[in-house]
């Protein structure tokens, strides 16, 4: 099993190894990965904004009744930023997306695995790696900070509506306290893991659905397993980055 | 017709210059499994040759060899001139735009539509030429196979048959010197298997193509074979036409055809 799991996580090492010799090499496939970068934010886009959307009312309205009983009620704006734009946001995201995209992309290049269309384009002259692999990596690296970056806008706007269910709090203060409470420090290191978050989530879901076999029933296991691995990998990010945070006093 | 008779064959083969593949003492293996154990083959210029073995016997090995797919553990593998196992990748995507490859399961790719499917590799392979002219291209392999109407159309949206030619289409659509077919007619119906085989020979004389395929269909073997290689135990244990293997009396190969 303790064996079985430094194998896995040896090819998963030698395969983003890969990753790294091949993004930098031409021929670059600048269209597919527009059309991944398409279909990897756009058809996100709804998912993850309702879903921030709903974290922020929820978030702003439970941590009302604790903050009313310390007669610090004024300060819901900016403890609901802060937990929003630091770490609710951003894994909340990364989640949805290890769930819609990691899965979606483990199924695709699994099916396309056993019904022998990687080696296709392999006899087509084209590199399946760089096609495949190194596009929707590149575009899950770059879409998911641009989507939590929108989730932490939209999950601001729901912790508004929240806050005004049972009070009232006019849209001036509310954006003034949330603004005067982030800083630097809470919004950058929030985004720049998201960047992690969004590489791991592509690199897994791709080493699973390419290695993928046993037919149909190992496309369902790819899909399910890039889930399950792109969804741990986002707290043992999430963990080191409030580590390193920490260390650099940022937090 | 025996090993020995064989091996006979394949070296008065050796000689021929109008070899377009020769294999020469390939071996493969799968960690204990011996797949290939020095196979030996040509395939001779406007020829079409069935492989003809058992499940599991190495026979999409052996082409997917032939087409720079796998590694091969030792041995020779010359395509048009080309010693596979030692051609770098520019080359081998050279060597492959005169290879068609017509894969088990057809390959198609689900995202795109028929037209963009037969485009590919024209694109891939860096085929310049207008969009005029790649229009025609599809037209006109659509046309050879039978499905003009289907340009629009999604791979989801065809019938087994269908899709087959449309994947016929996208290996002719690269006017390939070799087409190899591995086992073409598997999961269709007899009549739309005989169809497809009966396609495969249009095309080889339409085009101008050799072919290996795979197969262990008799039906399609009988007729599209102009000539059987049996791959058995890991070597080609004989080869002939369909009717000498068929009157063979030797066990092994007679089984294939009771």
């Amino acid at each position: 099993m303790i064996k079985n799991i430094f194998i896995e996580v040896g090819l998963i090492a030698r395969f983003t190894g890969r990753f790294f010799r091949e993004v930098f090499k031409p021929r670059f496939e600048f269209s597919e990965f527009l059309r991944q970068c398409y279909y990897i934010g756009n058809k996100s886009l709804p998912l993850v904004a309702i879903t921030a959307f709903i974290m922020g009312l929820v978030i702003t309205i439970q941590s009302r009744p604790t903050l009313v009983e310390f007669g610090a009620q004024a300060w819901l704006p900016k403890m609901v930023s802060v937990s929003l734009v630091r770490e609710i946001a951003p894994v909340i995201t990364a989640l949805i997306c290890a769930g819609k995209i990691g899965s979606g992309i483990g199924a695709e290049l699994g099916s396309m695995k056993v019904t022998e269309q990687i080696d296709a384009m392999d006899v087509s002259g084209t590199n399946p790696y760089k096609f495949l692999v190194v596009t929707r990596v590149m575009s899950t690296t770059l879409m998911i900070p641009i989507l939590a970056i929108l989730a932490d806008a939209v999950s601001l706007y729901g912790g508004y509506l929240g806050a005004n269910i049972r009070g009232v709090v006019s849209w001036d203060l509310y954006w003034n306290q949330v603004f005067d409470t982030l800083v630097f420090g809470d919004v950058v290191p929030s985004i720049i893991k998201t960047f992690f978050f969004g590489f791991a989530i592509g690199i897994i879901g791709c080493y699973k659905g390419f290695n993928s076999n046993k037919g149909t029933e190992g496309v369902g296991q790819s899909a399910n397993s890039a889930v399950v691995v792109s969804s741990l990998l986002v707290f043992i990010i999430d963990l080191l980055a409030v580590q390193i945070t920490d260390i650099l006093n940022l937090n | 017709m025996n090993p020995e008779t064989a091996k006979y064959t394949t070296t008065i083969e050796t000689t021929d210059n109008s070899a377009v593949i020769q294999v020469r003492d390939l071996y493969k293996a799968f960690g204990e499994n011996k797949v290939l154990s020095g196979f030996n083959f040509d395939l001779k210029r406007g020829e079409n040759v069935v492989v003809l073995g058992k499940s599991g016997s190495g026979k999409s090995v052996l082409i997917k060899c032939i087409i720079g797919l796998m590694q091969v553990d030792k041995g020779m593998i010359n395509v048009l001139g080309n010693d596979v196992p030692k051609l770098n990748t520019t080359d081998l995507d050279k060597m492959r735009a005169k290879v068609g490859f017509l894969f088990q399961s057809n390959a198609l790719y689900d995202s795109m539509t028929v037209r963009e499917n037969l485009e590919f590799p024209l694109r891939r392979h860096w085929i310049k030429t207008s969009k005029e002219e790649v229009n025609d291209l599809v037209m006109e392999v659509l046309t050879n196979v039978g499905l003009p109407h289907t340009v629009d159309m999604m791979p989801s949206e065809l019938s087994g048959g269908m899709r087959k030619r449309i994947a016929l289409a996208r290996t002719l659509i690269l006017k390939p010197d070799i087409i190899l077919y591995d086992e073409p007619t598997t999961g269709l119906d007899p009549i739309t298997g005989k169809e497809i085989s009966n396609l495969m020979v249009d095309i080889q004389k339409k085009y101008n193509t050799s072919s290996v395929i795979i197969s262990h269909d008799l039906n399609c073997v009988k007729i599209v074979a102009n000539r059987v290689v049996m791959l058995i135990d890991g070597i080609c244990y004989a080869t002939g036409t369909y009717e000498e293997l068929e009157l063979s009396t030797d066990k092994k190969v007679k089984q294939f055809f009771e």
